[in-house]
């Protein structure tokens, strides 16, 4: 297909692929990336929110044009049982800020205009191209790609894989293993399209104000995972997503949890007469830090989710991925401004430099809690529960003194779960937490 | 594809409706995934038949499982499961095909 050869080649026009290849292009390397689907984004699938600070750090002026829904005013956290909400919501005025920190995107659009700065930055993008195997020299130094197109290949001094979480050419060269279903979510999501005016009156907003909605409880079903709601300008993005051996266990269907968490009374008169346009899935690398692969070798490097950068706690993943990307382009330009080889040694610069930045430290500083959940299911079913539960005493106004209540609130706790059981949780959680 | 009613569920949840909103490119006569002659499928392969996200699963007459993978949105959950059982070929559908997400 392209006979020249390339100074890099990315893999993949996500966020982490991007931002690799812009890095690199603007900087003068000869670039060429990737991609799977139709057009950039046509393939990808995230909640959204960006988080300005990494596409900052890339793209300083990105709020002139960048296709952006809403700023993020309100945070809600809700832990779920079957008919309430216990609810801690986060609002200010300090959010409506001159350049924001956070906002609700649309993938498929967004991804387009990052796409179209990349291209601008000088790099060459071909879609509608699949790469189906990495090439190596004797040495086993990887040195191209394969693609099918026509089988062409294409050649460079590195290969920048930001191919997602579902990424296989990774790993059928044996960059990495196979995910395991206890460290990937499986979450499925719609899009549901609503007036503007209606979005604003439904969650108190005014003009381009935004409101993420964080649940967990019953709506998994005693599986580990997340509910969440987010507006856009007119559509509201709805979500869920549990750990896939929770699912496997299960009687459960994705579409049946989803549909559950849309008819709940908490939810429910959010989407109320909205229009459902797209329904999406899509895997959420959760393992953390104990699942993270080999980063570099000879000739590659791994971003983005395809390298589990994602912290599952602060449901944060598009931030790492932009962030790991323009690190490791940055590693390539410096190594070749040196005239240094693109070997393993060197490209252990990459690591020492991720280790520096809130992304390898976000990552070690959760790396117990992806585990602790997934084997203590309490904080998906029964503490929800009980919460509701002490909520509705405590509130309720029956003639039943407050002493009474206080009793009966600390003695749901201790039937539900033992005294020791509800220390122990509490210092686990602590402990891993640290 | 299969119309899954769900344990507690007040009414039977559709899959084929939400697929209904997407768009999709069929490669006609080259799907991406298939599915290893088998005489009784493995129970990893058989909880795909509630767990695809996109009922691209179902049992036929003689136990076996087969996948019309049309409305596959691409997500991996069948290779992950399968993994160790080996009995699925998982590829890409070829660059251009297969689902196209307008929001994503």
């Amino acid at each position: 297909m392209i006979e020249e050869r390339f100074d890099a080649i990315v893999v993949g026009a996500g966020p982490s692929g991007n931002a690799a290849a812009y890095t690199m292009a603007k900087e003068g390397l000869k670039v060429l990336q990737l991609e799977r689907g139709e057009y950039p984004g046509s393939k990808n699938v995230q909640g959204a929110i960006l988080y300005a600070d990494a596409l900052e750090k890339i793209i300083p002026d990105f709020r002139e044009d960048a296709p952006l829904e809403r700023h993020v005013i309100e945070q809600r956290l809700w832990t779920m049982d079957n008919g309430s909400h216990v609810g801690m919501h986060y609002r200010s005025d300090d959010f409506n800020e001159e350049r924001p920190n956070r906002y609700t995107i649309i993938r498929a659009q967004f991804d387009r205009w990052f796409s179209g700065k990349v291209r601008e930055a000088g790099a060459v993008l071909l879609c509608e191209t699949t790469v189906t195997e990495l090439l190596r020299d004797t040495a086993g130094r990887v040195i191209g790609v394969r693609t099918d197109r026509g089988g062409g290949t294409a050649f460079a001094d590195i290969v920048i894989l930001g191919e997602g979480v579902n990424g296989l050419v990774g790993q059928r060269a044996g960059l990495r293993p196979e995910l395991k279903p206890d460290t990937v979510a499986l979450a499925v999501k719609e899009m549901h399209f609503l007036p503007r005016e209606t979005i604003e009156a439904r969650f108190n907003l005014k003009g381009n104000e935004g409101v993420v909605i964080e649940a967990m409880g019953t709506i998994t079903d005693g599986m580990t995972g997340t509910g969440f709601l987010y507006t856009n300008q007119e559509s509201i993005s709805i979500g869920i997503g549990c750990i896939v051996s929770d699912f496997t266990e299960s009687n459960r269907t994705p579409y049946g949890l989803l549909e559950a968490f849309k008819r709940h009374p908490s939810v429910q008169p959010l989407l109320e007469g909205s229009e459902c346009k797209e329904y999406v899935a899509h895997l959420i690398p959760e393992g953390g830090y104990n699942a993270m692969p080999q980063l570099y070798g000879d000739g590659w490097i791994v971003v983005g989710d395809a390298g589990q950068f994602v912290n599952a706690v602060h449901r944060e993943g598009s931030n790492l991925a932009m962030t790991t990307g323009r690190i490791a382009a940055e590693t390539v330009v410096w190594l070749k401004r040196r005239r240094e080889a693109l070997s393993k040694a060197n490209l252990s610069e990459y690591q020492r430099r991720l280790e520096e930045t809130f992304v390898m430290k976000d990552m070690k500083k959760y790396r117990k809690i992806p585990d602790f959940l997934h084997h203590n299911k309490h904080f998906f079913n029964l503490y929800p529960k009980l919460l509701s539960g002490a909520a509705q005493t405590w509130f309720r106004v029956d003639g039943v003194d407050k002493r009474t209540k206080e009793k009966q609130i600390f003695q749901s706790f201790r039937a539900g779960r033992k005294l020791s059981g509800l220390i122990g949780d509490a210092f686990k959680l602590a402990r891993s937490w640290r | 594809m299969m119309n899954i009613s769900e344990a507690g569920g007040t009414a039977p949840v559709k899959v084929e409706e939400r697929l209904f909103q997407n768009r999709y490119m069929v490669d006609a006569g080259r799907p991406h995934i298939r599915i290893r002659p088998h005489e009784t499928p493995s129970k990893a392969l058989l909880a795909m038949t509630r767990l695809c996200p996109a009922g691209c699963y179902s049992v036929n007459d003689r136990g076996q499982v087969e996948a019309v993978v049309d409305g596959c949105v691409e997500c991996g959950t069948c290779r992950v499961v399968t993994a160790q059982t080996g009995e699925l070929e998982w590829n890409y559908p070829r660059g251009g095909f297969g689902v196209l997400f307008k929001f994503g």
